[in-house]
């Protein structure tokens, strides 16, 4: 390989680690985040012609920021020729006698973390949150993202350039949250990065490859949010997502099909993602601050943990999910409980519970509770009342692997 | 910046709030030098609308839209970003009961006035 060569396989990798960092810095330094996306562009141009020449500069990642920043500063003054030019001369004076931020590393990582907070702010609609932090944060394209959440790519282009004009009109600041703020702000940094999951995760079988990205992306982006901010709600949703993608090997066949749980092979769950998994959920109880997403992972982490379904604490489960109803006390927690109550002291007792639940009118349309239902008629042999419990679960499933499922458990009843 | 907050209220939550809570708080956004203006309002039924159409004045009784919640006051405030505006917006006592919506005010673009030229 040549010099030259390895010159531009090390730009490409820079660009493909460090960009959105340099990204970030360039939305806190320029205040835009059009100006930034310009400015990160022309400054990965002038990398390519000059360190091939000049050779790679001892601190590339400040030395894109520079660049990006003087480019961008070219632009405004460029623009500043149109427009009454001593409004713009004098932002510009400020952003170019502003002395170079000596301790620029330690900021870079701020940047990103400022960067993840504005993109969730929850003053923007949620499917904006959603888009801005893909685009922004992760630096997916606009395409990608409309793929990804089937939209089309015009919609979504649209919101993302509506919230970036709420950020800027609005003046949506670039920052994180002071401590008295940071739970409810935090709390829509995780939503958003749970949805990004959940779009990657529940879609995953007999879907394209984007949408696993999506999970992965979201894992990342967890990663990135824990190592900048070690609150234990972030543990525990990174555990969380970590132990439900440990099964995604495992929760599908070849065809597509969807495998429940008890009959899943565990030994394609991976380890390693289960290890790591369930470190975190320890990690975020011992801080004895326990969030409705560390619950979630423990429960996730009890199933880990146990050889087959027969194998698993039943027990622990339900008050893990009793503890979970009163945080959040919703009729699908509910629901999930049920099941776990039926694992635990039989199907009876799971019944009695998801037919008050049904009763009480919150669950009428909701395929899982009569999948659950029909379940447990099926588990004590009632053989009619588990077709009909399925009947309504299919009726009310868009999916298709789901569909499937219903349709095989149906056909499975003796006649 | 300023940011009008509309304090917005369902007409039976309209004196929900006892107005000295409410000029309490007045008084601790005046001391923190975030209050611009503020004043409540009485209810839309003591509200006229005016409106201009071909060059025709008119006038009708009542506020422009009905609405679930009635606009039944505001505060202007000086805020440097909108966490800091939502901030003072979350302690406007009526918040409790109604709903309040924070706006930034838009700066009217007054290039080309013959009163700017003689700035410049």
């Amino acid at each position: 390989m040549t010099d030259t060569m390895q010159t531009s396989a090390s730009i490409e990798g820079i660009y493909r680690s460090e960009s959105r960092r340099v990204f970030a810095t360039l939305v806190r330094l320029l205040g835009d985040f059009d100006l930034a996306e310009e400015g990160l562009q022309e400054a990965f141009k002038a990398a390519i012609e000059q360190w091939p020449r000049d050779g790679i500069p001892a601190q590339p990642v400040a030395w894109l920021v520079s660049a990006g920043r003087f480019k961008a500063i070219d632009t405004i003054r460029r623009r500043a020729r149109f427009t009454a030019y001593e409004d713009v001369a004098e932002i510009v004076d400020e952003m170019a006698d502003e002395a170079p931020a000596p301790d620029l590393s330690e900021h870079l990582e701020d940047d990103r973390l400022r960067l993840i907070f504005t993109c969730c702010h929850p003053s923007l609609a949620p499917d904006a949150q959603i888009a801005l932090t893909l685009r922004e944060v992760c630096g997916l394209s606009t395409e990608e993202i409309a793929h990804a959440f089937l939209t089309p790519a015009p919609t979504l282009a649209q919101r993302i350039v509506r919230a970036k004009a709420k950020i800027r009109d609005a003046r949506i600041p670039y920052q994180v949250p002071e401590r008295d703020e940071l739970a409810v702000r935090l709390h829509s940094v995780l939503r958003v990065i749970y949805l990004v999951f959940n779009e990657g995760y529940s879609a995953s079988s007999g879907a394209s490859l984007t949408r696993h990205d999506l999970s992965q992306e979201a894992i990342r982006l967890a990663r990135l949010l824990l190592e900048l901010l070690p609150e234990p709600d972030v543990a525990g949703l990174l555990a969380l997502m970590l132990l439900h993608e440990s099964r995604r090997g495992a929760r599908s066949t070849a065809d597509g099909d969807l495998v429940p749980l008890d009959e899943q092979d565990r030994s394609l769950w991976n380890a390693q993602y289960i290890v790591e998994g369930s470190a975190l959920v320890g990690r975020a109880f011992s801080s004895g601050r326990i969030g409705a997403y560390t619950l979630q992972a423990a429960i996730s982490a009890v199933h880990a943990q146990a050889a087959s379904t027969d194998a698993t604490d039943w027990r622990q489960i339900v008050g893990l999910y009793d503890a979970l109803l009163r945080l959040e006390p919703t009729p699908v927690i509910e629901l999930n409980r049920a099941v776990a109550v039926a694992m635990h002291q039989g199907p009876q007792a799971g019944l009695a519970l998801v037919e008050a639940l049904i009763a009480g009118g919150q669950l009428q349309n909701y395929h899982l509770a009569y999948a659950a239902q029909a379940d447990f008629h099926r588990r004590l042999g009632h053989v009619e009342e588990a077709r009909a419990a399925y009947g309504k679960a299919l009726a009310l499933t868009q999916q298709e692997p789901e569909q499937r499922f219903l349709s095989r458990r149906l056909a499975a009843l003796p006649q | 910046m300023n940011y009008l907050c509309l304090v917005y209220l369902a007409p039976d939550q309209l004196h929900a709030c006892p107005d000295n809570v409410c000029f309490a708080f007045g008084q601790e956004l005046r001391e923190s030098g975030h209050y611009v203006a503020a004043q409540a309002l009485k209810p839309v039924e003591s509200a006229t609308t005016v409106r201009i159409r071909n060059g025709q004045m008119s006038l009708t009784d009542g506020p422009f839209a009905e609405t679930k919640e009635q606009l039944a006051g505001f505060y202007l405030i000086d805020a440097k970003d909108l966490n800091e505006a939502i901030h003072w917006a979350s302690k406007i006592p009526p918040a409790r009961f109604g709903s309040i919506e924070v706006r930034p005010v838009r700066e009217l673009e007054l290039t080309g006035l013959p009163s700017m030229s003689a700035t410049v």
